[in-house]
């Protein structure tokens, strides 16, 4: 516990505990709509966290990312609707099963230097033939769809991941804290400095003696064992899952969102860009359809203009600036 | 000898890139490795520190065969690398940069004596310790990747055109720090296109021409050499 909160500016952590106190209070005051949109936040807050320790420690471009959200989703979903299996023992199968991709995904890259522009076309491909072996593998409900058994109760059981909103929102809060927390013991071990040097200039990290495959292995495994975990989650927070949707680029792009606009290679950066991009676009949603504008795109017109103004004027994302503003960079942003 | 190469090749896809490559360096000494450019001493280095795999030969360091070994492994044997163009980090600062130097095993215990030798020895790196890297000038990128290499506490140096890109002020400065590290007993193996001030430093010298070994002996001797002379020195 102290090496997580070690150097932390006093700060900080008061402004985390400012936020962690609104965050565990807010199912209490929020409305099923406004809760609805912020268990969202905090998916897409994990998720993008999850991405970020690929692209954002260690350099590695992922443009698939719904690939490890799909395979989770449906190998826990699977075993849960045809065996009967725990949702959480289904879990570990799920980031079982997600880390041997990454890993496969990994090799297949790193050993024969697929790098940059051409790795990150090679995780769109995987999660593309992902996708299409799905939409027709009758036995998971091919494009038809898989669904879980929805059960309407009162109560909540954590153990089978079966309840309300509440519920959820809770589990994944305490995924999103998880995550941040591994991160942070993750960026100040030794691995993390490595991965620093290998985004920095991978050439030079190897003449330094870094063992960059084993570096860059290890953070395809952890982003993707992480993000099969929010796949679990999404499986059994929706209770349907359809190949179109799960394993499609724009999932993907929409994972990494939130990182881009909060800050790539920060901590907080994910978790503030979800928590800016989810209801924004939602709420301009719900405006289109309160005055009776039916643009079914405008949602992703709206995150391509965040992109674009992010871009060019805060290239570093959105948390450095705000960060240093309240006097909160006690977190080393160098990257942005 | 601390470092003996025999007969390597190396081929990129079919294009080979070393022909039958032997070189040897004494402990503690400095050896140059001449050429032009396209003639295969980066290629070289690349080889022998494990960045690229040969096809043949052998890559001896201290006796022990470390042909073909991942680099890291080559790293920790003590063999340190300053790679062409000057490979900082440009966003960490000064100080990261040369810890990240000292993230090997045999290095890390004595990171901080390191420190204080580099510093010593690049007074320049103290004064600018927390500026970021990227900001530094072409010389002082230099002395920050040889003082980075020095923090692995390497017994041998391969030093990657170390003068390339350098105001003419500056490319002595390189040569003297050279200098000065294979008087700490470090050996040196140096790859220059300055090849009047290279072969100046080296106790043996060898000039590379496609890919082949065309010619070696004493500094001394190549620097006497006409058709050195013709060739490189444009005397």
């Amino acid at each position: 516990m102290r090496s997580l909160l070690e150097g932390i500016p006093r700060r900080s952590l008061a402004a985390l505990a400012v936020a962690g106190v609104a965050l565990l209070a807010a199912p209490a005051i929020a409305d099923a709509y406004v809760l609805s949109v912020l268990i969202l936040c905090l998916y897409f807050a994990y998720v993008g966290q999850a991405w970020n320790i690929m692209m954002g420690f260690a350099g590695q471009l992922s443009l698939g990312h719904s690939l490890y959200v799909g395979v989770g989703a449906y190998v826990s979903a699977l075993l849960f609707v045809k065996f009967g299996v725990n949702p959480w023992i289904g879990a570990l199968a799920a980031i079982a099963v997600c880390t041997a991709l990454g890993l496969a995904i990994g090799v297949l890259a790193f050993r024969f230097g697929i790098a940059g522009v051409y790795f990150a076309i090679l995780t769109i491909a995987f999660a593309e033939f992902t996708r299409i072996g799905f939409d027709h593998w009758q036995w998971a409900g091919a494009s038809g769809g898989l669904f879980l058994p929805v059960e309407y109760r009162e109560t909540s059981d954590v153990l089978t991941l079966r309840g309300s909103p509440a519920m959820f929102y809770y589990v994944m809060l305490a995924f999103t804290v998880g995550a941040l927390a591994l991160c942070r013991l993750l960026l100040a071990s030794r691995l993390g400095y490595y991965w620093r040097a290998i985004r920095e200039d991978a050439a030079a990290a190897e003449a330094l003696g870094i063992n960059a495959f084993g570096c860059k292995m290890a953070a395809v495994a952890l982003s993707a064992a992480l993000t099969a975990l929010g796949g679990v989650f999404f499986a059994f927070y929706y209770n349907n899952l359809f190949p179109e949707q799960i394993f499609s680029i724009g999932r993907s792009i929409e994972i990494i969102l939130g990182p881009i606009i909060g800050g790539i290679g920060t901590l907080i950066g994910p978790i503030v860009g979800a928590f800016l991009l989810t209801p924004l676009a939602d709420s301009l949603s719900e405006l289109m359809a309160w005055l009776g504008i039916d643009t079914p795109g405008v949602k992703h017109v709206f995150y391509g203009a965040c992109l674009l103004v992010v871009v060019v004027f805060l290239p570093h994302g959105v948390w450095p600036p705000i960060a240093r503003l309240l006097g909160l960079d006690g977190e080393r942003t160098r990257r942005g | 000898m601390t470092l003996e190469v025999r007969e390597l090749d190396l081929y990129y896809g079919d294009a080979q890139a070393l022909d039958k490559v032997s070189l040897s360096a004494e402990a503690g000494s400095v050896v140059a490795i001449v050429g032009a450019n396209g003639a295969g001493k980066s290629s070289l280095i690349r080889a022998i520190a494990g960045i690229e795999t040969p096809r043949a030969g052998s890559v001896r360091f201290k006796g022990e065969d470390i042909t073909g070994l991942p680099s890291y492994r080559i790293c920790d044997r003590g063999i340190g690398q300053v790679a062409e163009g000057r490979q900082v980090f440009p966003t960490l600062t000064v100080r990261e940069n040369l810890e990240m130097g000292a993230l090997l095993k045999r290095a890390r215990p004595r990171l901080e004596a390191t420190l204080a030798e580099v510093y010593g020895l690049f007074p320049r790196l103290r004064e600018r310790a927390g500026q970021a890297a990227g900001t530094l000038s072409g010389g002082e990128q230099q002395m920050l990747a040889i003082g980075r290499c020095l923090m692995g506490q390497p017994e041998l140096i391969m030093l990657d055109e170390p003068s390339l890109g350098l105001a003419p002020t500056v490319v002595q400065e390189v040569f003297q720090i050279v200098r000065r590290l294979n008087e700490r007993g470090i050996t040196i193996v140096l790859v220059e296109q300055n090849v009047a001030a290279s072969l100046k430093l080296a106790a043996r010298a060898y000039v590379l021409e496609n890919g082949r070994i065309v010619m070696e002996g004493t500094g001394a001797e190549l620097l006497a050499d006409d058709r050195v002379r013709q060739a490189y020195l444009g005397l």
